[in-house]
């Protein structure tokens, strides 16, 4: 069995990221935007493993827990700002929460 | 030695004095206040007994004695201590402010008991009193400006004692300035003396100085530089040509500020100065020459002026002004230590007519104006016995302490090195006139007939401790110049020799500063010598006791027998009693040449010029610019989450090409 180069999963975590930064900065929805950070994350996670597999070290590994760790309290701080938004604005569009500014 | 061994312990007891009335004594009662204030000056005159009997234990030898405390200034090569000295010089002035301040302290437990911020007077006093012993034993010119300074100020707070008062509040003011301008010098001085010798220490500047070679007469070289430098200081404390038009002013203080600082003590520290630095002046005859002149005229100008006054304290202003020109003349034509012993005894008649002058206001309520007094003789005889004796010995009657040393003064500029015939007629005629415009004030005050409403007036005697400090000083204004009795019969004098030590320790090879003073000494050594007889009958004789008594009989005529001559004498003479009355303009002319201009370029170039324009037009700009530029930044800040999620990309991506391709972080 062949072994998949280590270029071809940072190809395809190049493409998440891309995804998710297209996400990021041109959705209006809350929850999109949120999902296009995990997806940033994620994809960034992809490229850790994939090269502590190439390299045989196991500090990929061990990152990608400490983000995994970070991102499920991102989740539950995030998830609670947006519930919070939508009980004010009756909306999740991110355009509605613009008060804070010069 | 163990006051000699702590000189500082002498400074230390009325700053002590000064910090704690000043500090808490607020609502002290009038006693507290009393026994810091004095007891302070008494212990440190005291402590100046004490170290002054230890100094004559020292071995023969030794000239002066010399203890540094700790380094106060170290940077690079420039190193000051505070470093404090004695020697025969320093005691005699030790002692005349030592002594002179306990009595006039005392006096003002008297004149001031009446006035608000008692405790306040004591407090500057005490204070006035350690800068000047500051001043007096510092063992180096920065010590000894730092002294100077202190005085200065003293000087200005004890002017404005009373600072409601706007005349006093100008007063104080012009002396600071008036003196600053010559401070001016003495800073350069020092910093000029520091770039000659590498040392601001006396000991040190004066070694080096002893072996460099007296300066021709006509070509000014460094040291005449230093030394002129030096004398506009003193110019402005000494209340000199053209400096003096501060010193009449402080008469706004109260009096016995004006004995003590403005006659006795502060005011001569000049000539201590130069007297200190007598080394270097010895050596520059050209600065010499100029020290001799200033006090020439000024002691004949500032007489001329006391003529016609008619404010008790002016006329002891003016009076103060000449005598301190007869010190400068004294020292000018090397005759140290007769300038320093008329020091001592003006410290003692001048210390005592101001506080004899202030008993007589003190008497009439405050009243100054001489032409509304008369005929008090009889309802103040303390005053009056005490005032006349210190007339007496400021007019150089003989037998009375101003005699002596107005003599020697005299007999240095008219027969001693750089002498001058000039120099001697201008101060043998402020002689005869100093004696005039003296007695014609006594007349004044005290004869004819009484021009006061007694019902408003209600003239009495100062109290007892008042009255007692100026029979002390009158005492002194008789003895005091006795030290110098010997020298009248062709002898040694003994103040002379008290000094010699000082003034002969870094004397000129050619011995120039002692051909005045030990005149008598030479006059043996040469072989002349008239007999001793002669000599008293010539000094009894002399022009200046003929001319002190010529005024004498004139201010009689005028003011005693004929009581309506001095109007008559006016009127005939309108120009030029205007001109006296006004003081020669000076104030006015100052005024037009120097405070006007002054004033103008202040008001218009520097004021609504540079510091409106130029500093607050920086300032105002830089912050506006900081306003605009984040006004504009500020826009950044939309409140739009997009527009930040969009910033974070672009900081991102640009950041990664930065890494990539400008830092080059591609292996």
């Amino acid at each position: 069995m062949s072994v998949v180069p280590v270029s071809y999963y940072l190809v395809l975590s190049a493409i998440l990221f891309g995804l998710g930064v297209v996400a990021f900065v041109f959705k209006r929805n809350i929850i999109t935007i949120f999902m296009a950070i995990e997806l940033m994350l994620n994809a960034v996670n992809l490229a850790f493993v994939a090269f502590a597999r190439a390299w045989n070290q196991l500090d990929g590994l061990v990152f990608v827990f400490f983000v995994i760790v970070v991102a499920a309290a991102e989740a539950a701080v995030g998830l609670a700002i947006v519930i919070t938004v939508y009980q004010n604005r009756q909306s999740l569009n991110i355009e509605r929460v613009n008060l804070l500014k010069f | 030695m163990p006051i000699l061994n702590h000189l500082w312990i002498i400074l230390s007891l009325p700053l002590a004095g000064a910090a704690i009335n000043g500090l808490f004594g607020k609502n002290w009662a009038k006693i507290a206040v009393n026994s810091v204030g004095i007891g302070s000056v008494s212990l440190a005159f005291l402590s100046v007994l004490e170290a002054i009997r230890e100094f004559s234990l020292l071995p023969a030898g030794q000239v002066s004695f010399f203890r540094n405390y700790f380094n106060w200034i170290v940077a690079g090569s420039f190193k000051v201590d505070f470093a404090l000295q004695m020697d025969h010089l320093t005691i005699v002035m030790l002692l005349v402010v030592t002594f002179v301040s306990l009595l006039v302290h005392i006096y003002s437990t008297g004149y001031m008991a009446h006035e608000d911020g008692y405790y306040r007077f004591f407090a500057y006093m005490n204070l006035f009193v350690f800068f000047m012993l500051t001043l007096v034993l510092a063992a180096n010119i920065v010590l000894m400006f730092v002294g100077w300074e202190g005085v200065g100020l003293c000087s200005y707070l004890l002017i404005g004692f009373w600072f409601l008062k706007q005349s006093a509040i100008s007063a104080g003011k012009k002396a600071f300035i008036a003196t600053r301008i010559g401070d001016f010098g003495f800073t350069i001085g020092i910093l000029l003396l520091f770039w000659t010798f590498s040392s601001v220490d006396f000991g040190t500047v004066f070694a080096k100085a002893a072996n460099m070679p007296a300066e021709s007469a006509t070509q000014a070289g460094v040291l005449t530089w230093i030394c002129l430098l030096l004398f506009a200081g003193a110019i402005g404390k000494s209340a000199q040509l053209p400096l003096y038009v501060w010193l009449p002013d402080a008469m706004e203080g109260p009096t016995p500020v004006s004995a003590l600082i403005h006659a006795a003590t502060m005011v001569t520290a000049g000539v201590y100065m130069v007297a200190r630095m007598h080394p270097l002046f010895s050596r520059a005859p050209i600065a010499m020459f100029v020290v001799a002149a200033v006090g020439a005229v000024t002691a004949f100008y500032a007489a001329t002026i006391a003529l016609v006054q008619t404010d008790i304290k002016k006329v002891l202003a003016y009076s103060t002004v000449s005598q301190l020109g007869y010190m400068f003349l004294g020292c000018g034509v090397g005759a140290y230590a007769a300038g320093i012993f008329h020091l001592m005894t003006h410290a003692f008649f001048k210390g005592l007519l101001f506080l004899a002058a202030g008993s007589v206001i003190h008497a009439m309520g405050g009243e100054q104006d001489m032409r509304l007094m008369g005929g008090l003789r009889k309802k103040i005889p303390v005053t009056y016995w005490t005032m006349f004796i210190a007339t007496l010995a400021i007019a150089g009657i003989p037998g009375f302490a101003g005699f002596f040393s107005k003599d020697e003064i005299l007999d240095a500029a008219g027969s001693g090195t750089n002498a001058h015939i000039t120099l001697w007629l201008l101060g043998l005629v402020a002689a005869g006139l100093t004696s005039f415009y003296m007695f014609r004030l006594i007349f004044l005050t005290f004869f004819g007939k009484e021009r006061f409403d007694e019902h408003k007036a209600h003239v009495h005697e100062s109290p007892k401790n008042m009255t007692v400090p100026l029979m002390i000083l009158a005492f002194f204004s008789i003895v005091g110049g006795w030290f110098a009795a010997p020298h009248l019969m062709g002898g040694a004098d003994y103040f002379e020799a008290f000094l010699h030590p000082v003034f002969a320790a870094y004397g000129v090879q050619s011995g120039i500063e002692q051909g005045a003073s030990l005149a008598g000494a030479a006059g043996e050594a040469g072989g002349i010598s008239p007999s001793p007889a002669m000599e008293l009958f010539h000094a009894l004789t002399g022009p200046p006791v003929i001319l002190a008594i010529i005024g004498l009989l004139v201010a009689w005529w005028f003011y005693i027998r004929r009581p309506d001559a001095p109007k008559k004498l006016a009127e005939r003479m309108r120009g030029l009693y205007t001109l006296l009355l006004n003081k020669y303009y000076v104030d006015e002319v100052y005024a037009t040449l120097f405070i006007r201009p002054f004033l103008w370029i202040s008001t218009n170039v520097l004021w609504h010029g540079v510091d409106e324009r130029v500093i607050d037009g920086t300032v105002n700009g830089v912050a506006r610019v900081a306003r605009e530029a984040g006004g504009q930044a500020r826009e950044l800040q939309s409140g739009n989450a997009r527009s930040y999620a969009t910033w974070v990309v672009i900081g991102a991506v640009g950041f990664t090409v930065l890494m990539l391709g400008v830092w080059g972080m591609v292996r």
